[in-house]
């Protein structure tokens, strides 16, 4: 299976409890991924989040590769 | 030097103002946010912002890039503080300068909306009665332990 590096930041750095973790996942788009991860730490669902992949924002049909970099991005509350 | 950068330590605001100085400018218009002792109807203590920053600095450099190029302004420039900050602190400046001044108006604003939207920054408030908050994540996870602000200020 791939394995895929997430990052996490703020809410949910805190409620996976780390900044990071690289997972092998069989989860083939980066939706996937959010799901599947949602059940496991108990995020809410993603209509209010963006996704960025390798560090620019993606779509959650986007297919994931091995060694990508995963960011969920809850709704941002800069200035 | 980017055009968007993140700071753990409060600037020099002479400096940041040299930065966007010109000699083709006429006007400068500049923003300062500044961290406030309330928000959403609660008392805030302190607050923390935390950003991704590799993905941060990409989106605020698109920004001023876009702001320089839809109004035609000399120069922009925006830094955004990181790490735990008190009531009364900068939390984000904005400089413009431009020919004529309609123009560095609606850069500066246009930068500073575009920011607070786009780019990957999160606000945590501590309040005066000893809860916390991420500022518009209520709904980001379940069973939030404690009761978070409905928006930002």
């Amino acid at each position: 299976m791939p394995s895929i590096h997430v990052e996490y930041f703020a809410i949910l750095r805190e409620k996976v409890g780390k900044s990071a973790e690289d997972l092998q996942t069989g989860a083939e788009t980066a939706g996937a991924l959010f799901d599947e991860l949602a059940a496991r730490y108990g995020f809410a669902n993603r209509a209010s989040m963006k996704v960025a992949i390798n560090d620019e924002f993606s779509d959650w049909n986007a297919s994931l590769s091995d060694g990508d970099s995963v960011v969920f991005i809850p709704p941002v509350a800069g200035g | 030097m980017s055009d968007f950068e993140f700071l753990r330590e409060r600037p020099d605001l002479d400096a940041l103002r040299g930065s966007v100085e010109d000699s083709h400018s006429g006007g400068y218009v500049a923003f300062e946010g500044w961290v406030r002792d309330h928000n959403d109807g609660r008392s805030v203590l302190r607050l923390e912002y935390e950003a991704y920053e590799r993905l941060g600095v990409k989106e605020g450099d698109r920004i001023v890039a876009e702001a320089r190029q839809k109004f035609g302004v000399t120069a922009a420039r925006c830094v955004h503080m990181l790490g735990e900050l008190q009531i009364g602190d900068l939390a984000v400046w904005v400089g413009v300068s431009a020919a004529h001044r309609d123009e560095a108006f609606k850069a500066c604003r246009y930068i500073i909306d575009e920011v607070k939207h786009r780019v990957p920054i999160w606000k945590k408030e501590h309040y005066v009665d000893g809860d916390s908050g991420w500022v518009n994540c209520e709904r980001c996870a379940e069973g939030a332990e404690h009761q978070h602000p409905r928006k930002a200020g």
